[in-house]
């Protein structure tokens, strides 16, 4: 008699899932967006922290940029979402029909120093380049951040 | 989000419940503005029931922190999860503001 236990489920490590979606800009959108892609990263296994913190902050964060800076609010703008994830690796592209920041310049105050502690703004692209294990900016030619975690 | 304000003794507590972002977190901060123009001083905000905070939510925090301390009042933060105290960690609030694992503790502290 086999005394292996009797698997029902096997992680799936196999599949590949992607979304596509685009919506104004209006930031009213960013928690059913987040919602959506972090409901990916739990179907995929993703470590319970990553799908829970690190994916909704980052993801918001990029999300609130396009809608706020990049599109300006502009209901006639629209941010573009392509959400890919298979067993190792999640991939988000958030783009904007902006002219594009300089991500550099815009990093250049380390918001963790004492001095920066108690503005109030200066910390969602920190977070986001912390939270994720890779940030990359280009245009294409709409303006496009990508972020990549791994599990 | 929602979040529910009560009084208990003389602090105001506030439950937030849900996510703390930038389509939302005005209203949390009008709300603790307006108890603070009627005269409270003490404020707890409970984030047992939070999911997760933006840059934009912590800002907000920051923010109510300076204008309760500059009326002379005092602000705790409650039930912060593990993501949410990985979160204050990472952007060294852990540092700016009083935080209780319980909101009976936090209570107590005032």
């Amino acid at each position: 008699m086999s005394t292996q236990p009797h698997r029902t489920w096997t992680p799936p490590y196999g599949m590949r899932m992607a979304l596509e979606l685009q919506i104004p800009s209006d930031v009213r959108y960013i928690e059913r967006i987040v919602g959506l892609v972090m409901r990916q990263c739990e179907e995929l296994d993703f470590p319970r922290q990553k799908c829970a913190l690190n994916v909704p902050v980052a993801l918001s964060e990029a999300l609130s940029n396009a809608i706020l800076r990049g599109n300006r609010e502009d209901p006639r703008k629209q941010v573009h979402v392509r959400s890919a994830i298979d067993g190792d690796t999640l991939v988000v592209e958030i783009a904007d029909e902006g002219a594009g920041f300089d991500m550099v310049k815009a990093m250049r105050r380390d918001p963790t120093a004492p001095e920066n502690l108690s503005r109030e703004d200066g910390r969602g692209l920190f977070l986001m380049h912390h939270l994720m294990d890779r940030v990359e900016h280009f245009s294409n030619p709409w303006n496009v951040v990508r972020l990549t975690l791994h599990r | 989000m929602s979040f529910s304000i009560k009084k208990q003794q003389d602090i105001v507590v506030v439950d937030v419940e849900g996510q703390l972002i930038v389509g939302n977190r005005q209203e949390l901060k009008q709300k603790v503005l307006d108890e603070l123009e009627r005269g409270e001083r003490k404020f707890l905000i409970d984030f047992s029931q939070t999911g997760y905070i933006d840059s934009s939510g912590l800002g907000v925090l920051v923010s109510l922190s300076k204008k309760i301390r500059e009326q002379g009042g005092e602000l705790r933060l409650a039930n912060l999860n593990d993501d949410l105290k990985t979160l204050f960690e990472l952007t060294k609030l852990d540092t700016l503001f009083q935080i209780a694992d319980t909101r009976e503790r936090a209570l107590e502290s005032f």
